[in-house]
């Protein structure tokens, strides 16, 4: 017999999704039974009372959550985010229920006895409800009380070789794709160096002093399988200077046939024929492939690395040999202004450890951001209200021909009269002789 | 030096009556020599004293004198 009646949580679980109701009150039902004879540090039924305290929240549309603290671990100033019910007495269960953020593993691999080791903390010192992952990509731990946080940071940091992540207005935990250790499409090493500046900058991960939150996350190539393009403040994305690497052979078999396009994706139904025409050349976005019949050709300089025709034909077209990255900035999600995607800063930086080319571009854009930000802007906001060439200013960016989206959406970089041999200075009346008035 | 730069600090925080939490900017501006990442390892020192301490919403982070003010939300007096 549940303890709270949720006949409109119950409906969720109707749907045809797999609900978190329902796994919320498996966890209810797990922790009632015990089996595992877990000596349980908050109240057994905080499950319970959170199911209470949101069906109290779905029938009077009003939250009963409150925001903040000072509850943390001492010296961070993140990765806890105190949560208070303002009904404690009808669910004194979650009435203190703070989330931990826990720095996931780049890539999100995982062991089985590392996903256990935080299971086994989080069913003793916590809920045992987590989100695999947030937004940011952390491991959430949902609700705990004060007390505990010390004990789980302990525990974390002392036996799992692990760390909190950030929230506030720091660095948040650092996001990447798997990148090179599956993905052939990887034109860096994400995992490297989502791994180097995470320790580089623990400082910022952990002792907030930024105008607002800012997140790095690194993409191995264009498909931008973490969204760094419109995730992140900070956005890397892997990409290469030289040509497209084409083996006619095999493009040959995938015209005949014998290679499944998409590498056999998208075939739950029948597409027909594969039409190398119809599917790839004619879907450049940039119009720069053709194909005469039996050899494709690419005018690389026209490419923007789309992924489009390397997507299709993995085995036939390989991203080039010169890689590194494009750095983007100042993404973000829609609280002022809307939301706004990144733009493109640096067209191409090497990525080798020890990644001074990139550290530099972050610190650059730190310096300017903690003097010149407001309170609560995020770096994208900033670049609106400054400008794109201030940006390109404090980095010492050259402007180029990429930095211009469209000329009438973004058409001026303006240039300083020490740039301009000669400069701007001249003679007046000998002007005059030759224009009248 | 560093021990005068954390006194004006906890001065600075004394003296404002009414508030007790600020945005870290509020800091670089009582040293407007000083460079940001300097100023933050002043007050990364008082909270490791114990004399300081950091207030999160979640999304933005305030600094406030040691038991000064709100603690959490439940002291918010709604
Ligand atoms: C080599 C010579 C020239 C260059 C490089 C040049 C370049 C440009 C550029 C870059 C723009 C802005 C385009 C945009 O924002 O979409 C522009 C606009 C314009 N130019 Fe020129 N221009 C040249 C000669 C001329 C001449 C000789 C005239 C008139 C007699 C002229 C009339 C205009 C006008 C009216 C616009 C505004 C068009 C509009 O608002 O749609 N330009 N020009
Ligand atoms: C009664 C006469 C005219 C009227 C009512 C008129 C009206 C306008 C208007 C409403 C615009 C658009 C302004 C904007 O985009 O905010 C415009 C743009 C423009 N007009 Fe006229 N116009 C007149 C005569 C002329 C003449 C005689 C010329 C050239 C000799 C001219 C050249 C231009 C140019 C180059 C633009 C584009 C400016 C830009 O894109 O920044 N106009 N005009
Ligand atoms: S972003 Fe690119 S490199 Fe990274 S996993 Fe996705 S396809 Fe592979
Ligand atoms: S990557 Fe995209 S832009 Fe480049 S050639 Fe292929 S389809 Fe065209």
């Amino acid at each position: 017999m549940a303890k709270h009646q949720t006949p409109l949580l119950d409906q969720l679980e109707t749907g045809p999704w797999p609900s978190f109701v329902s796994d919320i009150k498996q966890e209810a039902d797990r922790r009632a039974a015990n089996p595992d004879g877990i000596e349980y540090q908050i109240p057994v039924d905080c499950p319970e009372d959170l199911l209470g305290v949101l069906e109290l929240s779905y029938k009077e549309k009003e939250t009963h959550w409150k925001h903040g603290g000072i509850v943390g671990v001492f010296g961070y100033g993140g990765g806890v985010i105190g949560r208070y019910c303002d009904q404690p007495e009808k669910f004194p269960g979650v009435a203190h229920f703070h989330t931990m953020r826990v720095n996931q593993p780049s890539g999100k691999y995982y062991t089985t006895k590392f996903l256990r080791d935080l299971c086994d903390i989080w069913d003793m010192r916590g809920s045992g409800l987590t989100n695999m992952h947030g937004s940011t990509g952390d491991i959430v731990f949902l609700g705990t009380t004060t007390p505990q946080l010390e004990e789980i940071f302990f525990e974390l940091t002392h036996n799992m070789n692990t760390d909190l992540g950030g929230s506030g207005s720091n660095l948040r935990t650092p996001a990447d794709c798997l990148g090179q250790s599956r993905c052939e499409f990887a034109c860096y090493d994400t995992q490297a160096v989502c791994h180097a500046l995470t320790n580089e900058y623990q400082d910022e991960l952990h002792r907030p002093a930024f105008p607002y939150k800012f997140k790095f996350k690194f993409d191995g190539c264009p498909n931008g399988c973490v969204a760094s393009i419109a995730r992140s403040d900070f956005s890397v994305i892997g990409t290469w200077k030289d040509d497209i690497r084409i083996d006619q052979e095999a493009v040959k078999a995938y015209v005949g046939g014998e290679f499944k396009p998409n590498a056999g994706a998208h075939s739950g139904r029948d597409w027909g024929k594969f039409d190398i025409v119809a599917e790839v050349v004619d879907r450049c976005p940039t119009n720069c492939m053709s194909y005469d019949g039996s050899k494709l050709s690419i005018d690389n300089k026209e490419c923007t690395r789309c992924m489009h025709c390397i997507n299709v034909m993995p085995r036939a077209l390989k991203v080039g040999k010169e890689t590194g990255a494009t750095i983007l900035c100042g993404a973000k999600a829609p609280i002022l202004d809307g939301a706004q995607m990144a733009s493109m800063l640096v067209p191409f930086v090497p990525v080798e450890d020890p990644y001074d080319e990139i550290k530099e571009v972050i610190e650059n854009i730190w310096d300017w951001w903690m003097e010149e930000g407001k309170n609560r802007e995020r770096l994208g906001e900033t670049m609106k209200r400054l400008g794109f060439q201030k940006l390109l200013e404090v980095t010492n960016t050259p402007a180029m021909p990429q930095h211009v989206k469209e000329p009438r959406n973004n058409p001026y970089i303006f240039f300083k009269e020490d740039e301009v041999p000669g400069g701007w200075s001249r003679d007046i009346n000998e002007f005059r002789k030759r224009h009248l008035r | 030096m560093s021990e005068d730069a954390k006194k004006q600090i906890i001065e600075f925080l004394e003296g404002k009556k009414g508030k007790t939490k600020f945005y870290f900017n509020d800091f670089t501006k009582i040293f407007p020599d000083m460079k940001a990442r300097e100023v933050k390892k002043l007050l990364t020192e008082l909270v490791k004293e114990q004399k300081i301490e950091y207030w999160s919403s979640g999304s933005t982070t305030m600094y406030g004198l040691a038991g000064a003010g709100k603690q959490h939300a439940t002291e918010e007096g709604e």
